[in-house]
C-alpha cells in the first residue's frame, strides 16, 4: 500500500522508483535460443531485467478442423509456476494465466505470423498443431512483453520433426523450420495518473490504473490489442499508447 | 550381446557432465539449478510461511512440501500434459522423504517450506537431478541442515552395472534396471531408494555400491556452487 502510494506520487512527477525513463526497458534484454533443445522442437529463454520467461514449442499431428480443412492450428498455454513468485499457487490456471496466453496467441494468430496453410500436410486429413508453452521462471513484472518475445523466439527456433508413415518421429528433427511469414511482438503501455510508461516492475503493476497491450508486426501494423486495468482511457491516451508501443516493439525486435 | 561400451562413451562409473548454480530464481528465498548431461532441473524455495489447510500444521515443527513438475516441452516424444500426474505426485512425495532427514524445521512450527522443482529438459535421472537442486536450494535459503542430499541413478544396462543412466540406456532393448538413490554424503546413509527392473541380489548390490562414489562427486559440485554464491555476496 505504501509502495503503491509512493509509485503514484512519483508517477505524477513523471518519475519511477528505479530511476528509469518512462519509455525505458530494464536491461538486459536477452534471448537465449534452444534453452530446452533436446526434446522441444523449438525453445527460447527471455530475460527483461529480472523477469525470466521460457517458451517451448512441441509439434503434434492432427486432423484439420472441418471449417478450415487446409490449415494447421496453433495453441498457446501459460502456466504461472509457483517456482517463479511467492504470489503464485499450484492449481488450474487462473485468469491471469488465461489472459496472458490469449493475448500472446492473438498477436501471433491475427498477424498471420505463421502461414497456417503451410502447416497443412494433407487437406482435410493431416495438419501440424503448434503448441507453445510459456512459463515465467522469475516473475518480476511485464510478463506480457517477455512472453510474447519468448513465444516468437521459440517459433523462430523451431525445427520440424521427421514424419515417417504419417507418424511423428520425435527422435529425428529435420532442417525445416515453421512457415513463418512475419514477426509479431507485443509491447504493453501502462498508465498511472497521467503518466504513461512501459516495462513495469511488480510494484508498479500493482499501482497501475490501466494498461494497453499492442501487438505490432515488423511493418509497424497493429495486429492485436488488449486493454486491462479498471480505469478508462481516452482516445488521446490510446493514440499515444499505440504510438509508443510501435516504437518500442521495433526496439525489442532487434534482439530477435 | 553384452553392454560394455556406453552409448555416450562414458566409463561405467562416470557421471555425465554436471553444472550447478545457486541463486537462479531471484524471487525465491533460495534456489538452484542442477544440470547433469541433458537433464536440467531448477528448484526454488519459498517460506517458511503459514500452512493451509490448518489441520496439516504441526505445532512443534515446520513441514517440508515438495512439488516436482516437468515443463510441457521437456520430455522426449509427446508433449507432457500440464498439471500433476500420478507419476509426478509420487516423485514429489519421495523427494520430501529424501530431503526431510537433513532438514531441521523445528524453529518454524505450524509453517510450510515449499520447494518447487521444475524440469526444463529431461534425459533420464530427473528425480535425482531435482533432489540435488532442491537440497542446494534449501542450503542457499539458509535453513539448518545436517548435510546436503546427493542423488544419482545407478543401474544395470544389459548385464552391466553403470551409474547415471541416460534415456537411451534406460530404454535399452535388452533390458535395463534403474535404481534412483539419494544419499547424505557425510554418513553415506540412503534417503531415497527405488528400483525399476529385474535383477539378482548380487547385481543389485554391485550397482548400489557404485552410488557412494558417484554421490561424493556430486557433493563436491554442490558444495562448490554454494561457495561460489557465498563469494559473490561477500563482495
Amino acid at each position: 500500500m505504501i509502495e503503491t502510494k509512493y509509485i503514484k506520487s512519483l508517477a505524477k512527477k513523471g518519475e519511477r522508483a528505479d530511476g528509469r525513463a518512462l519509455d525505458e526497458y530494464r536491461q538486459p534484454i536477452e534471448v537465449e535460443y534452444g534453452a530446452s533443445a533436446k526434446n522441444a522442437e523449438g525453445s527460447a529463454l527471455v530475460r527483461i531485467g529480472e523477469t525470466v520467461v521460457i517458451a517451448g514449442v512441441k509439434m503434434e499431428l492432427g486432423e484439420p478442423y472441418s471449417d478450415r480443412p487446409d490449415e494447421g492450428t496453433i495453441m498457446v498455454n501459460v502456466e504461472m509456476l509457483p517456482l517463479s513468485s511467492p504470489k503464485f499457487e499450484s492449481g488450474p490456471p487462473g485468469i491471469d494465466a488465461i489472459e496472458l496466453a490469449r493475448v500472446v496467441d492473438r498477436a501471433i494468430r491475427e498477424s498471420k505470423a505463421i502461414d497456417m496453410k503451410g502447416l497443412c500436410l494433407v487437406p482435410g486429413e493431416k495438419m501440424w498443431t503448434v503448441i507453445i508453452d510459456i512459463y515465467p521462471l522469475n516473475s518480476a513484472g511485464n510478463l506480457f512483453d517477455a512472453s510474447s518475445l519468448a513465444a516468437m523466439a521459440a517459433l523462430k527456433n523451431t525445427r520440424l520433426p521427421a514424419v515417417v508413415d504419417g507418424k511423428i518421429d520425435y527422435k529425428h528433427r529435420t532442417d525445416e523450420g515453421l512457415p513463418l511469414a512475419k514477426d509479431a511482438l507485443e509491447c504493453t503501455v501502462y498508465k498511472i495518473e497521467n503518466s504513461f510508461f512501459i516495462d513495469p516492475t511488480v510494484e508498479e503493476e500493482e499501482a497501475v490504473d490501466a494498461r494497453l497491450t499492442v501487438g505490432v508486426t515488423q511493418e509497424g501494423h497493429i495486429c492485436a490489442m488488449q486493454k486491462g486495468g479498471y480505469e478508462p482511457l481516452t482516445e488521446e491516451d490510446i493514440k499515444m499508447m499505440v504510438g509508443l508501443a510501435i516504437k518500442k516493439t521495433a526496439e525489442l525486435r532487434k534482439v530477435l | 550381446m553384452s553392454y560394455d561400451k556406453r552409448f555416450d562413451g562414458r566409463e561405467l562409473n562416470e557421471l555425465r557432465p554436471i553444472r550447478a548454480k545457486t541463486g537462479v530464481v531471484k524471487n525465491a528465498v533460495g534456489s538452484a539449478m542442477f544440470e547433469i548431461g541433458k537433464t536440467k532441473a531448477i528448484a526454488a524455495v519459498y517460506g517458511p510461511r503459514e500452512l493451509h489447510p490448518k489441520h496439516l500444521q504441526n505445532p512443534s515443527c515446520g513441514r517440508l512440501r515438495c512439488n516436482y513438475n516437468m515443463l510441457a516441452f521437456s520430455g522426449s516424444g509427446d508433449r507432457v500434459r500440464p498439471g500433476p500426474s500420478r507419476r509426478s505426485k509420487e516423485i514429489s512425495y519421495v523427494t520430501e522423504l529424501a530431503l526431510s532427514p537433513v532438514l531441521d524445521l523445528s524453529a518454524f512450527p505450524k509453517t510450510v517450506v515449499d520447494v518447487f522443482i521444475e524440469l526444463v529438459q529431461t534425459d533420464a535421472g530427473t528425480r535425482c537431478a531435482g533432489i540435488c537442486a532442491a537440497s542446494m536450494a534449501l542450503a542457499d535459503a539458509g535453513f539448518r541442515m545436517k548435510d546436503l542430499v546427493c542423488a544419482v541413478s545407478v543401474g544395470v544396462v544389459g548385464d552391466t552395472p553403470v551409474v547415471d543412466l541416460c534415456y537411451d540406456e534406460e530404454a535399452y532393448e535388452d533390458g535395463a534396471v534403474d535404481i534412483p538413490v539419494a544419499m547424505m554424503p557425510r554418513s553415506g546413509k540412503i534417503t531415497l531408494l527405488q528400483l525399476d527392473g529385474d535383477l539378482s541380489k548380487e547385481k543389485f548390490e554391485e550397482a548400489l555400491s557404485m552410488a557412494r562414489e558417484a554421490c561424493n562427486k556430486i557433493y563436491e559440485v554442490q558444495k562448490k556452487a554454494l561457495k561460489e554464491r557465498y563469494k559473490e555476496s561477500s563482495q
